[in-house]
């Protein structure tokens, strides 16, 4: 079993948001950077997968700059096999991220590639479905529960009021949601590990694409709310203003 | 002459709610690049399809079906080559950002050559080009795009697009659908162990927390959302990960992310991260008994105080007013 998993660096998600100086992008002077937790749920699939089949081989990619060797090490301490960081600016513009994990995964030879279902800083969710269009491979998103059999996966994901389940072959792209797995905590072993595991840097370059981020803004704060009042005694008039002054009643 | 393709969807040969709200969207976008810009509607479903005659009078010119018995559920890769086909003709597609729209959009994106914009809430026209204002870092800033590409592809958030009456008839034809293999194949939907409206869809959302104490509880908040009629029940993370609800009803973050007309948060805390899901929510009212809960932050209305004693006074509250309307 070779699986392959696409691991971005974001910021943490309690992060407080500062504008930076271009107006389209965050500031990131004192923000700390974790694994985007979509993907953590996709490096345990994979470390777990590879535990089963008894063989075979996990690489985690990362596109980024020299910063994502440490979100790197933390997958190799969970337990990957080795790690690419694929060197350059990413891009808002998800097909050009998609190219270029494409091209680099494309004859790699994995029966799996896995990725987050969305990345918790742009929210695109899309790269890994257009990686898959690209790479010619069956793809089914927001994996919440994956059963593998011969070479044949079926994987239920959440859609309005049910579950969607879907069969497709192997080799497949599958994008991971939160409840398909618990995702393990380095030990001090593992991180240990880590260290001597090969991380191989390769610079890449991301194309211009045809979405150009503009603006970056805060968005408008609410209106301060007010108490309507105290215990069951103020029911009435919460009413009173839903009906008259919301109109939601 | 310029058109916009409206990508609808159906459950069960039925047209969905949000579909009305794509078209609404299109409409205004096409009034927007103006020039006389003209909607399609795309609809792809199974053998019967309920609901193509309104479609016109909701905002489509032209209303392009294919009927097919493989296309009755999602069917990613035939969906994904119909569309990139007939995008072709198209400036700019517009999908819902729905379990199906998300899935689909990048994939006819990725096959056309050109770039999407995801999870959009306002669409215009910037310098030749579309522009689509979306939330990021769980709606903690908003970001602004362009798309250059030929067509721009983009998915509308739920309940964000009011849908709207147009009047007029369109007209109806046939939606070609070119050969395609269909790598992947959606068996069946099953319906989940706590069926219920889904809190993305539903126009009044109460939430209950940890401040239920206990899961048999809940029944208070189902009570509450029974008395509005139209309400779907929703949840925090705390209690999801207590196994007390569904993961489908998780607000937040790492949950869903809802924009409802009305939402009611019960014994929540009102967390960052579940805030992240639902505050582009029109009214927010928060029931709780600590007044300096951050939920009251962002609540229009608060009360301060016992659930337990507040909540099935409100119940009784909305039903009284229901039933003399
Ligand atoms: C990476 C990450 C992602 C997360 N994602 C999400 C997410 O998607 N959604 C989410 O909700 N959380 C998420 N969380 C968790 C979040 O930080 C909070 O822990 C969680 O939202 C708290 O749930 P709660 O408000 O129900 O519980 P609590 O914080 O325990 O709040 C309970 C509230 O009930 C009130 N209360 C108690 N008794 C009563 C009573 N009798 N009457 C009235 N009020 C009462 C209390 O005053 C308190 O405010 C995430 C956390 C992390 C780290
Ligand atoms: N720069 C990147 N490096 C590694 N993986 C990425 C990168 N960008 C996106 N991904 C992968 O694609 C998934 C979806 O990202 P997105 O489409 O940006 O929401 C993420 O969960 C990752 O698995």
């Amino acid at each position: 079993m070779k699986v392959a998993v696409c691991l971005k660096r974001v910021p943490d998600t309690t992060t407080k948001i500062v504008i930076g100086s271009d107006g389209k992008s965050i500031d990131e002077n004192g923000v700390k950077f974790v694994p985007n937790p979509y993907d953590e749920y996709a490096l345990e699939e994979a470390i777990a997968l590879k535990e089963r089949a008894g063989a075979g081989e996990t690489v985690v990619y990362s596109l980024g700059g020299d910063s994502s060797q440490e979100t790197i090490r933390t997958a190799l301490a969970m337990g990957i096999d080795r790690g690419v960081l694929l060197q350059g600016a990413g891009s808002a513009d998800g097909f050009e991220v998609a190219k270029t994990f494409a091209a680099e995964l494309k004859g790699g030879g994995f029966d799996l590639v896995l990725f987050g279902k969305l990345a918790v800083d742009d929210y695109n969710m899309q790269v890994g479905p257009m990686t898959a269009e690209l790479l010619g491979v069956p793809c089914i998103t927001t994996v919440a529960h994956l059963t593998l059999a011969n070479g044949a996966i079926e994987a239920e994901r959440e859609i309005e009021g049910g579950i969607e389940v879907c069969t497709c072959s192997m080799p497949a792209v599958l994008t991971i949601d939160k409840g398909l797995n618990t995702p393990r905590l380095p030990s001090l072993k593992g991180i240990m590990a880590a260290k001597k595991k090969p991380l191989e840097v390769r610079p890449v370059h991301v194309g211009v694409g045809t979405l150009m981020v503009s603006s970056l803004t805060l968005p408008p704060e609410r209106l301060a709310g007010r108490i309507v009042g105290e215990g069951p005694d103020a029911v009435p008039a919460l009413v009173s203003l839903l009906r008259t002054e919301a109109k939601v009643l | 002459m310029t058109a916009i393709l409206a990508v609808l969807e159906q459950r069960s040969g039925a047209i969905r709610k949000v579909s009305h709200e794509v078209l609404a969207a299109a409409r205004a976008l096409a009034d927007a690049m103006g020039g006389g810009t003209t909607v399609d509607a795309a609809v792809l479903g199974g053998d019967t399809l309920d609901g193509v005659a309104a479609l016109g009078p909701a905002g489509a010119d032209r209303v392009l079906v294919a009927k097919r018995g493989d296309f009755a559920l999602y069917n990613p890769d035939g969906y994904a080559a119909t569309l990139a086909e007939a995008g072709k003709s198209y400036a700019v597609l517009v999908l819902a950002a729905t379990a199906t729209g998300r899935d689909l959009a990048p994939r006819i994106a990725a096959r056309m050559g050109v770039a999407c914009a995801t999870d959009v809430t306002a669409m215009g026209v910037e310098g030749g080009g579309i522009s689509a204002t979306r939330p990021v870092y769980a709606g903690k800033a908003l970001q602004r795009v362009v798309l250059s590409g030929k067509p721009a592809i983009l998915s509308v958030r739920p309940n964000t697009f009011a849908a709207g009456s147009f009047g007029k008839p369109g007209t109806v034809a046939d939606l070609a659908v070119p050969p395609f293999t269909a790598r992947v194949t959606v068996k069946e939907i099953k319906a989940p162990a706590q069926a219920a409206l889904d809190v993305t869809e539903a126009s009044i959302v109460v939430s209950g927390g940890r401040g239920l104490k206990e899961p048999a509880n809940f029944k208070l908040i189902e009570d509450l959302a029974q008395a509005f009629g139209n309400a779907a029940v929703g949840a925090s993370r705390a209690v999801v990960d207590a196994g007390w609800r569904e993961h489908g009803a998780q607000v937040g973050q790492t949950g869903k992310t809802v924009a409802p007309g009305l939402y009611i948060a019960v014994g929540i805390s009102g967390a960052i991260q579940h805030l992240a899901g639902m505050r582009t929510s029109k009214v927010i009212v928060a029931i709780n008994k600590d007044k300096d809960a951050p939920i009251f932050k962002v609540a229009d209305y608060g009360i301060v105080g016992d659930l337990f004693e507040i909540v099935p006074r409100l119940t009784e509250a909305v039903k009284k007013v229901r039933a003399e309307q």
